[in-house]
């Protein structure tokens, strides 16, 4: 399934401050897959999304997007190019109506008939959103802000899907429904996805291959249901 | 008709100008505020820039004679084009003063506009003069009497246009693709730039429409009081954004509430209360205090957390 | 880094340029028909020089040209920081003491004039700066506080015949008075909202000085009677005479020890108890308040304090020039003090002192540019936020607050 490498980081740095978050990060995802970002607090997944999207900028080191070299490009570029996040936190627009934050998502496409499809099609996964519409963002409980957040996501027609914590707060049963979403978004329309998330073993039975980050650097690398395996990962993630 | 309450009409009409005045004003504050959280002191100054333009602008029609042909059309073009200079102008003031202080503290950024403020006032000043400027007069007739109730031209054009300015805003902030990307930028702008909204050309759109309203407002009240002085923008500007506090900051409708009801108390308070003439000033800040001391987030505001207030 | 920094400065540049090129009109078309260039040239050429300096300043340092010369100049500053640090700071504190104690001696009338200003301002500064420096509370209205003061001695004097020294106690108290009155309705509210009221009360008193003619005689001021100070006389008896000090010289003598009053005042409390809580208090008000510091109480004490020592040099003032006005009390008044505390450094007494002189001094060297003074104010103060924002000398003690870090 999985086809040509569409997002690479090559021996990525960046800093807040003096603070130096990311220590030179490699990885890369490959075209349809769903790879995940392990880790406990602090080791800089996050720091990598926003640095992937340009919201902090790479002190060193590139970050190739479909062949371009996307290290410079102001975050707001991105989305056109099919290059999407959702923060950690969710970041709903507490004071708009879900409707217009799922319209914010589509914010860079001027071509309304496509867009009200794409609404229609997020109310298909998640229908609690079409009951809420008119309801202001900040209204909603945690998981239906998660929902709404992928929605948002989901309506500029990314290629590759950044998702940070998605499953942050919630109640397990919730987070097993969001995650059921991811890989059918992942499988229906072959959205690429790089998952960040605390809980390793949600994470990685849903993907193809992982990312161990300790402190900022990369500390191991191998196919999903390997590291899964691993006694070391299971020691220090999976609560063994 | 009652005579008392002639009075009170009168004073009525007298308080809706004023108030829509400081409606404008309060507007550039309260969404510069709302974007980027910062009070914007050389706002007022918008303000005043707007009047001597228009001056500046109608002293030049007249003289060439066109004032006496198309009055109408020579005031529609000062309003535009003071309107347009003092958008460009903020614009101008945002990139130089406060966008490279993004990311600093917000005293900082506070005290670079009152720096701007003040240069921007003793600019006017080196060159307009220390004295007012007047306005051409005679352009709108002779007031009329509707029961009793002495109604001014300027006032019907001032309350035409204030209306006209809110409506159009309110469409622009509400309704529009635009106004969109405003507010989501208001809320937060990180995520803003996840769904590709190029926050600096929003922030710089925020001052360019609010320093235009101000340059209306500008304009009017240079028609209505007959003349423009240098140092106009202080005092109006303080009580714009005591309306703009009083309406709940950052909200937009707050702040046209807000302005009306500045207005209003001002004019009330000088016609009714003793002494209130002197101390109609002192009125505003009062109302203000009050309110915030039992509602501090204003009439509309919604219950922002403590980073926003 | 480099190449980000390049860009933004690219971007000022043409910011600035655009910003200079519609200041134009607004400097040179005149409503007479004449147009002119000189005026806008005038307040063009110092930033556009001013800026190049920097510029070329930056690139010779990128370029590491200045690096010998700036290792030399370092180690020998270290070298000679490490000689300096082994006398001790009272001496110092002596030394810079009998520098000014003696500057009276050999000047003239104008620098004691411009002294005594600066005086009286390094006061109201250190005033403002527990407010604002060590509480964190920003105060647009503290003028208020030097108007009470000053109209407080002035009333005192003309009615009652009250001397300066006995004046200044009451001058101190009634600002404190008012500090409360202003304090206690307005610390409930936060940021923003604190500073608009603020505001808006600086601008109640003055209104209310302007309108109240039975009492202050509005616009047109009250006179004060000068200074005097108790002196012994020997001539015919032994006894104590008010001698009334009318050379600015001698009048300098009492700035300075209301100055120097101020400074050891403000000095011991930033360092007692209370600072501290003013300074949790600034950090994070709520994690202050669950530590047990009552924030209100403090906050309303630093209010006070604060206004005490506006009122100390409000009378000062008030006896300084005989005469008191309320056009002395103006909004950009406040906001000369606030400049003077910010561009000197929050928190820092030194800073603050040079933030005096660099304020009141400088524009007074530069005389001939009366006209452009508020101008080159204006321009300055937007033009240190963006090069220095932490003050010429920045506090020790303050810590780098978290939305400051970049």
């Amino acid at each position: 399934m999985a086809g040509d490498t569409i997002l690479e980081l090559k021996n990525v740095a960046a800093h807040y401050g003096r603070i130096q978050a990311l220590k030179g990060i490699s990885l890369s995802v490959r075209e349809g897959e769903v790879v995940s970002i392990i880790g406990a607090n602090g080791a800089g997944k996050s720091t990598t999304l926003m640095t992937i999207c340009g919201i902090v900028r790479a002190s060193e080191g590139a970050v190739h997007y479909a062949g371009q070299d996307i290290t410079r490009v102001n975050a707001d570029k991105l989305p056109r190019m099919g290059l999407c996040q959702v923060p950690e936190g969710r970041r709903i627009f507490p004071r708009l109506s879900v409707a217009e934050n799922l319209d914010m998502g589509a914010f860079f496409r001027r071509r309304k008939r496509r867009i009200r499809a794409d609404m229609e099609m997020v109310y298909e996964y998640f229908p609690r959103l079409r009951e809420r519409r008119s309801q202001a963002g900040g209204t909603l409980s945690g998981g239906e802000q998660q929902m709404l957040a992928i929605g948002r996501a989901l309506m500029s027609r990314p290629k590759v899907l950044l998702l940070d914590e998605p499953s942050l707060g919630l109640a397990p049963i919730i987070v097993k429904q969001i995650f059921d979403i991811v890989q059918t978004i992942n499988q229906e329309q072959g959205v690429t996805i790089l998952l960040v998330e605390q809980n390793a073993n949600l994470a990685l039975q849903a993907s193809n291959r992982g990312y161990v980050l300790e402190t900022g650097k990369v500390v191991m690398a191998d196919d999903a249901a390997s590291l899964l395996d691993n006694p070391d990962i299971r020691k220090a993630y999976l609560g063994e | 008709m009652d005579n008392a309450f002639t009075f009170f009409a009168q004073q009525m009409l007298n308080g809706l100008t004023l108030g829509g005045l400081y409606a404008l004003i309060a507007l550039g504050y309260t969404m510069v505020y709302g974007i980027i959280q910062l009070i914007n002191f050389a706002h007022g100054e918008f303000f005043a820039a707007g009047g001597y333009m228009g001056v500046i602008l109608l002293s030049y029609m007249a003289g060439a004679g066109y004032m006496d042909t198309h009055p109408w059309l020579c005031i529609g073009f000062s309003l535009v084009l003071s309107m347009l200079y003092c958008a460009m102008l903020a614009m101008a003031v945002e990139k130089v003063a406060y966008k490279p202080l993004r990311h600093s503290s917000r005293l900082s950024v506070l005290l670079s506009a009152l720096g701007m403020s003040i240069f921007l006032q003793n600019a006017l000043m080196l060159t307009q003069g220390v004295y007012d400027k007047a306005y051409p007069g005679g352009i709108f007739g002779a007031p009329f009497e509707i029961g009793g109730v002495i109604v001014n031209y300027m006032q019907l054009l001032i309350l035409a246009l204030t209306a006209g300015l809110l409506v159009a805003l309110n469409f622009l902030v509400f309704k529009t693709r635009v106004g969109r990307a405003m507010r989501a930028t208001a809320q937060d702008k990180v995520m803003s730039a996840l769904v590709g909204i190029n926050s600096n050309r929003v922030i710089s759109l925020t001052f360019a429409i609010g320093a235009g309203l101000a340059a209306a407002a500008g304009i009017m009240v240079g028609f209505y009081y007959g003349s423009v002085r240098f140092e106009m923008g202080f005092v109006p500007g303080i009580k714009a954004f005591a309306a703009a506090v009083l309406g709940g900051i950052g909200n937009i409708t707050g702040a046209m509430i807000g302005g009306f009801i500045i207005g209003m108390v001002e004019i009330m308070a000088a016609a009714y209360i003793p002494y209130g003439g002197e101390y109609k000033d002192v009125c505003a800040f009062i109302i203000l205090i009050a309110v915030l001391y039992f509602r501090p987030t204003g009439i509309m505001g919604e219950n922002v957390d403590d980073t926003r207030v | 880094m480099t190449h980000g920094f390049r860009k933004q400065l690219l971007y000022f540049m043409v910011a600035l340029v655009w910003l200079f090129a519609l200041l134009w009109p607004l400097l040179d078309i005149n409503p007479d028909g004449t147009l002119g260039f000189w005026r806008s040239f005038a307040a063009w050429m110092p930033i556009a020089v001013a800026g190049s300096i920097v510029f070329v300043l930056y690139q010779i340092r990128q370029a590491g040209w200045l690096g010998a010369p700036a290792r030399m100049l370092e180690t020998g500053r270290q070298a000679l920081g490490a000689r300096l640090s082994l006398i001790p700071a009272w001496v110092w504190f002596v030394l810079i003491a009998a520098v000014f104690f003696a500057i009276p001696q050999f000047t003239d009338r104008r620098v004691h004039d411009i002294l005594i200003q600066v005086l009286v301002y390094v006061c109201l500064g250190l005033g403002l700066n527990i407010v604002i420096g060590l509480c964190g509370l920003l105060d647009l209205g503290f003028i208020a506080f030097y108007g009470v003061g000053a109209y407080t001695y002035a009333l005192l004097s003309l009615h009652y015949g009250i001397s300066f020294w006995l004046a200044l106690p009451v001058a101190a108290f009634l600002a404190m008075i008012a500090g409360c009155i202003i304090g206690y309705p307005t610390l409930r509210m936060r940021g923003d909202y604190l500073a608009i009221v603020t505001l808006g009360f600086g601008e109640i008193v003055r209104i209310i000085l302007n309108n109240w003619m039975s009492l202050t005689n509005g616009p047109n001021g009250v006179m004060a009677k000068p200074l005097t100070v108790p002196l012994p006389m020997f001539e015919g008896g032994f006894r104590i005479e008010e001698v009334a000090l009318r050379s600015l010289g001698d009048l300098y003598y009492v700035a300075f020890f209301l100055a120097i009053i101020t400074i050891i005042a403000v000095n011991r409390l930033n360092f007692s108890r209370i600072g501290r809580a003013w300074e949790a208090i600034r950090e994070d008000e709520t994690a202050a308040e669950l530590m047990g510091v009552n924030t209100f109480a403090f906050k309303l004490m630093a209010y006070a304090m604060g206004a005490v020592f506006g009122g100390l040099a409000g009378a000062f003032f008030a006896a300084r020039m005989g005469f008191v006005a309320p056009e002395s009390f103006t909004f950009l008044e406040s906001a000369l003090v606030l400049s003077i505390v910010v561009l000197g450094g929050m928190g820092s007494i030194p800073g603050i002192i040079l933030g005096a002189f660099a304020i009141i001094a400088l524009p007074e060297v530069f005389r001939e540019f009366q006209m452009y003074r508020m101008l080159a104010f204006g321009g300055a103060m937007t033009f240190m936020m963006l090069v220095r924002p932490a003050g010429l000398i920045p506090a020790k003690r303050m810590g780098k607050r978290g939305e400051e870090e970049e």
